[in-house]
């Protein structure tokens, strides 16, 4: 166990090292869905929020009785379970929200980023290492899709929350809350982060 | 001692017990939490009733109506159905149309839907859906109001059929491109939703009175 990642390491990792949009690279399908609105991104990153953790720290306690072969069962049934009841808590509280997140809720159960913690960090590690890992996952993954959200809402209607910000002289890129604004703001942060990251280590090659 | 653990159940048993402890948490959930959603959706019809019967510029001033809601209930082939009919009166009493709420299954999930019918139940006067998972991007124009707005002033004469490309003859509705069977599912709800109910919808004017004093 000694070269597991402790739980700040856990935690630190998913913000941004290990960033579940921007580096591994997972979720992408509710990431470009849901991200033309902050409000609804938010609310997405809220919902991963709860299943992860719920899931990570239920099949963390469970490690121990884990059969190998029969674990993806375990880990689809516990994120089926959290998914739901997340999806019960919009519809009654969060009504015309849920309406706009639609089926995106639901299909969180098949969010890679979930079931990949499970298996990666929650089927190995103590429940508190779990937990936090689950925290710095969602921080990261909240992060991401508020910041493309951002980009969106405010390039694709002039305001975010719904709320004008940029002059009214803005015309409104209305392709930025289409779907093809998500593929071009997701494609340019990813290249940001990835210049970003490759300055960062050459500076440190070249001191 | 060996045999049981490598028995089906031993290797089992972890999932089928979180399975019963899932279902019932689930179960108590859905308990706790169905009553607000069945109110959130109620209030979502009220609001919608008016535009379904009378169009959206008049539902403007929808203060201006009565709402009632009636059982409709349907033996067909020995099998009982029951249909929820919102009645919408003027204030003065005249009988402006009914609202009907059927369901069925979509392409992805079940699709609950209202159907607005005139005072007879001879012409469709809107259509608007409720819930409803279709596949986003395709099967979810169903939700769109052009798409809709079809069915405003079709006969329920006949049933209504789905056609590909451009709809020629009256009782015609164009699908969604890509999404033929969720079209097709929400025009069988509708066409199923109508032949139930026409022949029982219009009130007699007495009818009315009573249902004023409910």
């Amino acid at each position: 166990m000694a070269d597991q990642p402790t739980a700040i390491e856990r935690f630190i990792n998913g913000i941004l090292p290990e960033n579940p949009v921007y580096r591994q690279l997972l979720g992408m399908c509710p990431t470009l869905a849901v991200t033309n609105g902050l409000k609804p991104a938010i609310t997405m990153a809220c919902s991963v929020a709860f299943v992860l953790l719920g899931a990570n720290v239920v099949i963390s306690l469970i490690r121990n009785l884990l059969k190998p072969h029969l674990r993806i069962v375990v880990f689809t049934l516990t994120i089926a379970t959290f998914v739901t009841i997340a999806d019960r808590f919009l519809a009654a509280y969060f009504f015309q929200m849920s309406k706009t997140l639609g089926p995106y809720i639901p299909l969180i159960i098949v969010n890679c980023i979930i079931i990949c913690r499970c298996e990666v960090c929650a089927s190995k590690q103590s429940v508190f290492i779990a937990a936090s890992d689950a925290i710095g996952q969602s921080l990261g993954y909240g992060l991401a899709l508020a910041s493309i959200a951002t980009i969106r809402e405010l390039l694709g209607t002039g305001g975010l929350f719904g709320i004008a910000i940029l002059p009214a002289a803005w015309p409104d890129w209305v392709i930025m809350v289409l779907p093809p604004g998500a593929f071009i703001t997701l494609g340019l942060m990813l290249g940001l982060v990835n210049w970003i990251d490759m300055k960062k280590s050459g500076k440190n090659k070249n001191s | 001692m060996e045999s049981l653990k490598n028995s089906n159940l031993g290797q089992a048993w972890l999932v089928l017990l979180l399975s019963i402890v899932f279902s019932i948490s689930l179960a108590s959930v859905q308990l706790s939490l169905n009553p607000v959603i069945e109110e959130n959706r109620t209030k979502e019809t009220m609001e919608k009733i008016p535009v379904l019967i009378a169009g959206k510029a008049s539902a403007e001033n929808s203060g201006s109506i009565d709402i009632s809601k009636r059982i409709i209930n349907v033996d067909k082939y020995g099998i009982a159905k029951s249909y929820t009919v919102y009645d919408v009166f003027s204030k003065s009493g005249t009988d402006l149309g009914h609202v009907v709420r059927a369901s069925g299954q979509g392409y992805g999930d079940k699709i609950e839907l209202l159907v607005g019918l005139d005072p007879l139940g001879r012409t469709i006067t809107g259509l608007f859906i409720l819930d409803q998972k279709e596949t986003p991007g395709l099967g979810n124009g169903i939700v769109e109001a052009a798409w809709r707005d079809q069915f405003i002033g079709k006969s329920t004469a006949e049933p209504l059929v789905v056609v590909k490309g451009k709809s020629a003859n009256d009782n015609e509705i164009d699908a969604v491109s890509g999404a033929t069977i969720s079209s097709r599912s929400v025009t069988d709800i509708v066409n199923t939703a109508i032949s139930d109910v026409k022949n029982k919808i219009a009130l007699v004017p007495d009818s009315h009175n009573k249902m004023e004093n409910k």
